[in-house]
């Protein structure tokens, strides 16, 4: 008995006993998760040293205020706190799944793990509806004397100062026949293409109200590959979260947990989840709030 | 089946009771769902602030500043109630939480350094001034090259 006592023990840490009172996997688990606050950490001060280096930028209000269906209606702030509920209920689930495990109970834990799934699906979608919308979505800005229309890409930041006045006026003059009627579709939905192509540049430029334009020049560029290489990363993050919660429902149906007798790889599974949602609130807060 | 139960050498849980875990968990819930709700008011106020006549550029800065608190106490409360980090033995808390302390260094040096960079180029790089001196005339308000420089 003393001989397959002292084996055992050995197979968790090799020292007979147990530092910290804590299972290894789930100790390496913190330790890991604590670089990656760090990488991620390195990323956010990374952005907010550059921000801090220019002299404007782009306000999130007027970046993030589109919401799924509601057109050009201007929503800031309510996309991003339907992704930031989902995160944070699909928490709760996984707080739930893990307490299951603890109670050994494999109904519960299929269950709550289900609905953790789903919530992190539900937030990678809304991320790549925002994402597209930021790519494909055009808008006015004054490059070089004229109006283009351009998205928010890594290259590219259509969010700089608002232009107003006879700049406006006359950058409309210099622009694209092209440009213009498409402009001018972006705020009249009644006139169809085709009439609007056949008609003169002075006529479209006199359809437009300059007041209502809202041309900016160009922001800072770093926004695109800030925003994208930190969502996106968080991104990757959830991805593999939901990954590694599939993995876990699967092994919970084939009985993996239950004939192993704990189900505390539920528990590492969950910290790693817990972790996302703790990143998000720093994105969320960087990005979209400050 | 014994050999497959964890170690008897970890005798330390943080389970706790049914009634008292779901409480818990009701509570943390509905207090991360609260402090959401105040940061999305404030960002929406920042947002009507920052849309009027003469932004008050210290009233956003001090609202700016109670979101980043509001986030803190969010993080506190997945940190330690979600992830259980809280139940855990002191020294276990210890070993993550100290490191991270690093950050408290990191955040500061790293943002001086970029606000020093930018005073640097509005003193001697005219070209990047530009953007500066547009932005001072049309907020005539704002006081000039601000040593805080937060925007």
């Amino acid at each position: 008995m003393a001989t397959t006592a002292t084996a055992h023990q050995t197979k968790w840490w090799s020292g007979g006993k147990s530092p910290f009172n804590m299972e290894y996997g789930k100790l390496m688990m913190w330790y890991f998760l604590m670089s990656d606050a760090f990488t991620f950490g390195a990323f956010l001060i990374s952005y907010g040293s550059i921000r801090f280096s220019q002299n404007f930028w782009a306000d999130p209000n007027v970046v993030f205020n589109a919401f799924p269906g509601a057109g050009h209606a201007n929503l800031p702030l309510a996309f991003v706190s339907v992704m930031t509920f989902i995160l944070i209920i699909s928490s709760v689930t996984m707080v739930l799944a893990v307490h299951a495990g603890h109670k050994g109970d494999k109904a519960g834990v299929t269950k709550w793990i289900a609905w953790t799934i789903v919530g992190g699906l539900a937030f990678l979608s809304c991320q790549a509806w925002e994402w597209h919308h930021l790519i494909t979505g055009e808008h006015a800005v004054l490059v070089d004397g004229h109006v283009e229309l351009i998205g928010q890409t890594m290259r590219a930041n259509p969010w700089g100062k608002l232009v107003e006045g006879q700049a406006v006026v006359d950058a409309l003059k210099n622009t694209s026949h092209d440009n213009l009627v498409s402009l001018v579709s972006m705020h009249d939905h009644t006139t169809s293409h085709d009439v609007l192509s056949a008609m003169s540049n002075d006529a479209l430029i006199n359809k437009l109200d300059v007041a209502e334009l809202h041309i900016r020049e160009k922001g800072p560029v770093a926004f695109g590959g800030y925003f994208y290489g930190i969502t996106g990363f968080h991104g990757f993050h959830v991805f593999s979260g939901v990954v590694i919660n599939i993995i876990m429902l699967i092994m919970t149906q084939k009985n993996v947990f239950e004939k192993k007798g704990h189900y505390l790889m539920i528990e590492k599974a969950g910290l790693y989840w817990h972790f996302v949602d703790l990143v998000w609130v720093f994105v969320f807060l960087c990005f979209y709030l400050i | 089946m014994s050999q497959h139960i964890i170690s008897p050498e970890i005798t330390f849980h943080t389970e706790h009771s049914d009634a008292d875990f779901k409480s818990r968990v009701r509570k943390t819930t509905i207090l991360l769902s609260v402090i959401t709700i105040i940061e999305l008011g404030i960002g929406l106020l920042i947002y009507n602030i920052h849309k009027g006549e003469n932004p008050n550029h210290t009233l956003v800065l001090m609202f700016k500043g109670a979101v980043c608190i509001l986030t803190l106490a969010k993080a506190y409360y997945i940190v330690s109630v979600f992830m259980h980090l809280g139940d855990e033995i002191r020294n276990m808390i210890m070993t993550i939480v100290v490191p991270l302390m690093l950050f408290i260094w990191f955040i500061f040096a790293f943002i001086y350094d970029g606000n020093s960079y930018k005073n640097l180029r509005n003193t001697y790089d005219k070209h990047f001034q530009e953007s500066a001196v547009e932005k001072q005339e049309k907020k005539a308000e704002a006081p000039a090259a601000k040593p805080g420089g937060k925007e």
